[in-house]
């Protein structure tokens, strides 16, 4: 399988997000942050851009977009805060604690649950 | 029409969570080349694994916007790809199961790509235990909690203590055997490391 990212040319890359090499420092975006359009593409739209609002018209992982779209996660990101700021996506965060704490009981009863169903 | 692509498509959208999907979580799967992390990533998985790519420039943190292309063709950039996997948990929560190479770059993106991760599953190969060495002492040093599964290629020459001794293993630190090509396997050692995690915020309820 080809891998994303690797065999395109730094200059797509750039191109992609008019030179930006990462999205600002706060940028909220997790690899399992759900993604949901919130309107559909418009005529001319950059085309990656027009794929993510296709892509989430039910809610999708950024990191699922990233493979999808072929493209490295830190770009995938740039693209995500772009159509957040321009109000076409929002984004539901995990609600697991960042950092090294501990998540919620609640949380891992619902996670145990879940696999013992499966 | 592109077959090839309007199958991927609608394969896509056969796997497509539900609306009311709203909180995605992490596990991570450490181990060494051909242990197996695919593996077990696919006997539990919802979806066909899929793979993707993170890069980094070494001088990455210090890169500003300005940077711009010279900057970023100045600098050596690590990539690091990974497998993941998707268990829809219920209405709300799901998981998503990511196997990582352990490799020495690898370590550099930990935080970018997994902090807030619930905990690690480390796969052993019982035949190169070294493998897993350098794993166990980065998850140690992120203060991730992680059990460490042996993945059972057939009769392993080793007992479990042998493996801790090897492994230098923690006594608190699970240690289960599995066959990652068994989903009911690979469903058990997810079980384990969540309740390893259960019993260490009781531990950490109680110190208090």
């Amino acid at each position: 399988m080809s891998r994303p990212g690797r065999d395109d040319s730094p200059d797509r890359l750039y191109t992609l997000t008019q030179g930006r090499s990462r999205s600002a420092p706060d940028a909220p975006f997790d690899l399992v942050t759900l993604v949901v359009a919130e309107s559909g593409p418009t005529p001319g739209m950059q085309s990656e851009l027009a794929a993510i609002l296709r892509m989430c018209e039910l809610p999708t992982a950024v990191v699922e977009i990233a493979a999808e779209l072929r493209l490295p996660v830190s770009i995938t990101r740039i693209l995500l805060s772009d159509l957040l700021d321009a109000g076409r996506i929002s984004a539901r965060h995990p609600r697991a604690a960042a950092g090294h704490s501990l998540p919620d009981p609640d949380i891992l009863e619902q996670v145990l649950v879940g696999l013992r169903n499966l | 029409m592109d077959s090839a692509i309007s199958d991927a498509t609608a394969e896509r959208r056969d796997a497509a969570l539900s609306a009311t999907a709203d909180n995605g979580l992490k596990i991570v799967v450490v181990g060494g080349f051909g242990v197996g992390k695919t593996t077990l990533v696919r006997s539990v998985s919802e979806i066909r694994p899929l793979n993707t790519e993170e890069t980094m420039t070494q001088a990455g943190r210090g890169i500003d916007e300005t940077g711009g292309l010279d900057g970023l063709r100045a600098k050596t950039s690590t990539t690091v790809a990974f497998d993941f996997g998707r268990i829809t948990l219920d209405a709300h929560n799901v998981l998503y199961l990511f196997g990582a190479p352990g490799q020495e770059r690898f370590w550099f993106l930990w935080d970018r790509l997994f902090s807030g991760t619930l905990g690690a599953v480390v796969l052993v190969d019982p035949r190169r235990i070294e493998d897993s060495w350098y794993a166990i002492d980065r998850l140690e040093h992120h203060g991730t909690p992680f059990i460490v599964a042996r993945n059972d290629f057939g009769g392993s020459a080793h007992t479990a203590a042998q493996l801790r001794e090897a492994l230098d293993l923690d006594p608190g630190v699970p240690l289960v055997d599995c066959d990652a090509r068994s989903r009911e396997s690979s469903k058990n050692v997810l079980i384990a490391l969540v309740e390893h995690l259960k019993t260490l915020y009781a531990a950490q309820e109680t110190a208090k």
